[in-house]
């Protein structure tokens, strides 16, 4: 023991409980042996893999907090957020698949759809028996989503569906779409309404597979409504309530983002270390120069702040506590942190970092997206300062 | 995973909160100005226990664990960075070795002092040796009853008024870090010159001196551990010292955050205050995110402490990274309040100036990278 402890201990502390330290060993030895082996190849052929994403399912890793009774693997958000870091840190498409299946599809069904959606729609989602996809962002609504041009007209026992989403991840293996459309335009945000649709509805129309500059294996298109025609009982929560349903769903998703870049920056860290212990230049591994220790330590301190930030934010979550702030300040650090990391990556590996041959220019490839989807870092420091300024808002 | 404070770490944060607010707040300013030790700052804390945080109570301290040391840190340090470093040093590295290092008479004789009234410092650079300690040329010569140390040392925190101190020297010169051994020597011992206080950029109200050891003798049994075990002794002082400095950055940026906020929402530009402006506001946001990721790295490297687990590269990564969020914030604190941010009306200058030292002492940033980068090539990349 140590002769400094000197009180019972309390207060802040960071260890895991055991079954998300066996999460991180299931996931991690998953990702090694399955994933490891094909990662660089559906980077290079975009292909989308159903095999390993099959496995996932079997894993319970598609529906990890959904509870057992819908399916699901009845884990906790941390537990969640340790399984999409451990994913990304081999394949980031893999962390992206599984992250909206589970943050963007499950979560919004499990706490607002009604019993017979769940038992519907959430039970073969949370068994990845079904792949969901999330349709909010459109041609001239990405940052600003309240500026759906999409339609949903009442009309007998359905609503017709018309317009484009754009970016949809998951879209073409996808079964289900939980599709944000304006019910009333007049009202802006609160004339916006959620719906479950199953994909093979008519006029729900997938268009072709979007050339990325990385998450290659990451399945994005555009998908058009063309009067597609969805039951009124798959309105997903009350009418006119959408725009709510959409932003908690992304203060969640949030934080399932942040989990990736935090497994991304962690991938490249470990590949600079490995690196800079190997590689020999003027007579002496690279490792011993400054110039490369400082990266290394930075990268390091990335890695740790993004990490930490974003369990907090996965913490408060679990406690049924606020965590807009937190989720923003780790989806925005931990973005960035990836970013930096795998540049660095590249730079200590030099010429070779350039090669797809080893790895880290896929890192540096994927890490980027995190910066933008699910809320660009501009609209993350929106919501800081918002939250800043409310909680430290001058007494009238 | 569990982020809250115990109900204990919340009273006395509380506690803490409110004595500076109400005593040192409305001082702090001065002391920078005038260069004045605050002695009457560390008198009322020291009443109320804080200057044997680090001791157990049986030893006459209040035996707090190393996050509730670092809370009362950074409260202090939101009013007053130089009394922060005072009491820092003072626990950290000052009273603490002497209980962990000591025997028990010597625990007997200074504890009861440090804990109550004293304060400690601690004195290992000198002039020629700063990040590298190894290359301290201060020597201690043994005689039948007396070392006698002879040299110069520099950057004493506390140096002017401590009761106690905290000296390394050479026992042998023959094999570097190895031959450095660790003495307590009272204030007033002969030979023991203290010099007068520099003149700093910040910090203004802590003392720092040089001391000059002019064939001190010191009775043997002041020698602090065994011969050659002084580079040991500074060594794993050194890793709580970091943390203590991180804590005192998150005190200033946290009190620059704090009056950023208050001054963008009273001051108006173009007809509305400058806190609607998406430039203010992402300064502001941009504060936020490396103030807590700062307190995240610090609570971690201290409930590892807590728990008795290796925290080296943990306490360097918060040093580093809450010295520079400190500077950053500062700075952009100053940004916020434009004009006004330069002139000392206003507190945030004196953060400003404050902030900078803390990339500095207790290790530089580049040794917290060297320190970081050299366990991972030689431990690996954790998790």
């Amino acid at each position: 023991m140590n002769p400094d402890i000197l009180t019972a201990s309390a207060g802040p502390s960071f260890d895991l409980t055991e079954d998300q330290q066996a999460v991180r060993e299931m996931v991690r030895e998953f990702s090694e042996s399955e994933i490891r082996p094909i990662a660089a190849k559906i980077d290079e052929t975009h292909e989308f893999p159903l095999e390993t994403t099959k496995k996932m399912a079997e894993l319970g890793l598609l529906g990890m907090f959904v509870s057992e009774e819908y399916g699901g693997a009845g884990m906790d958000y941390l537990s969640y957020v340790i399984a999409i870091e451990e994913l990304s840190r081999v394949c980031a498409s893999h962390g992206v698949i599984a992250s909206v299946n589970n943050s963007l599809v499950c979560y919004p069904i499990m706490t607002y759809g009604n019993e017979e959606q769940k038992r519907r729609y959430l039970v073969p989602l949370a068994r990845g028996e079904w792949i969901g996809a999330y349709c909010l962002t459109e041609p001239n609504a990405g940052s600003n989503a309240a500026n759906q041009q999409t339609t949903a007209v009442a009309d007998g026992d359905d609503y017709v569906l018309n317009g484009t989403k754009l970016f949809v991840t998951n879209a073409g293996p996808s079964d289900i779409l939980v599709v944000y459309a304006a019910t009333d335009r007049a009202l802006g945000p609160k004339g916006i309404s959620a719906f479950i649709v199953e994909a093979a509805t008519p006029g729900v129309n997938k268009g072709k597979k979007e050339m990325k500059l990385g998450i290659h294996a990451s399945d994005t298109r555009e998908i058009a409504f063309v009067n597609a025609r969805v039951p009124k009982r798959n309105l997903l929560g009350e009418h006119n309530k959408g725009y709510g349903v959409a932003l908690a769903t992304l203060g969640g998703g949030r934080i399932g983002i942040a989990a990736q870049a935090v497994g991304i920056a962690q991938a490249s860290l470990e590949a600079a270390v490995k690196y800079a212990g190997e590689r020999r230049a003027f007579d002496r591994p690279i490792g011993e120069f400054d110039a490369i220790r400082e990266m290394l330590a930075n990268a390091a301190i990335e890695v740790d702040t993004a990490r930490l930030l974003t369990y907090q934010a996965a913490w408060l979550r679990d406690q049924g506590r606020p965590h807009i702030k937190e989720a923003s300040l780790a989806k925005w650090h931990a973005s960035e942190s990836g970013t930096r990391c795998a540049n660095w990556a590249i730079q200590v590996h030099g010429g070779y970092g350039y090669l797809t041959e080893f790895s880290v220019e896929r890192y540096w490839r994927d890490a980027r997206i995190c910066e933008i989807y699910e809320g660009t870092t501009e609209i993350q420091k929106m919501v800081i300062a918002a939250q800043v300024l409310k909680e430290h808002a001058l007494e009238a | 995973m569990q982020l809250d404070l115990s109900a204990d770490q919340v009273l006395i944060r509380d506690a803490v909160r409110d004595l500076c607010a109400r005593e040192f707040g409305p001082q702090a300013s001065s002391w920078d100005r005038e260069a004045v030790v605050p002695r009457q700052a560390v008198a009322r804390l020291a009443e109320q226990g804080f200057l044997g945080m680090a001791i157990p109570e049986d030893w006459g301290g209040v035996g707090y664990d190393s996050r509730t040391l670092l809370i009362v840190l950074e409260e202090i340090a939101r009013v007053s960075a130089a009394l922060a470093i005072m009491i820092a040093v003072h626990n950290s590295v000052g009273a603490l070795p002497v209980f962990r290092f000591g025997t028990d008479e010597q625990r007997r004789r200074f504890l009861p002092r440090l804990v109550s009234r004293e304060l400690a410092a601690f004195s290992l650079s000198e002039p020629g040796a700063g990040s590298d300690a190894g290359a301290i040329e201060a020597t201690a010569t043994r005689t039948e009853q007396h070392y006698v140390l002879r040299g110069s040392k520099n950057w004493v925190t506390n140096g002017e008024q401590a009761g106690v101190y905290l000296i390394f020297a050479r026992t042998d010169k023959a094999v570097g870090s190895g031959g450095l051994t660790a003495f307590i020597l009272e204030r007033g011992t002969p030979g023991l010159v203290v010099g007068k206080a520099e003149d700093k950029m910040g910090l203004r109200g802590s003392d720092t001196v040089a001391l000059s050891l002019e064939e001190v003798k010191v009775p043997l049994d002041q020698r602090l551990g065994a011969e050659g075990e002084g580079f040991k002794i500074a060594m794993s002082m050194l890793d709580a010292g970091r943390i203590g400095v991180a804590a005192q950055a998150l005190g200033v940026m946290g009190a620059a955050f704090e009056e950023s906020v208050r001054y963008a929402q009273q001051r108006r530009a173009f007809g509305q205050p400058i806190a609607r402006q998406q430039a203010v506001q992402f300064k502001l946001a941009e504060m936020e995110r490396r103030i807590q990721a700062s307190r995240l790295l610090i609570w971690r490297a201290a409930w590892l402490k807590d728990t008795g687990q290796p925290y080296t590269r943990e306490a360097s990564m918060a040093k580093l990274y809450a010295s520079e969020a400190a500077t950053w914030v500062t700075h952009q604190a100053v940004q916020v309040h434009g004009g006004y941010g330069y002139v000392k009306e206003f507190a945030v200058e004196r953060y400003y100036r404050d902030a900078r030292v803390m990339e500095i002492y207790e290790g530089t940033s580049e040794i917290q990278r060297l320190v970081i980068a050299r366990s991972l090539l030689k431990d690996g990349v954790k998790v």
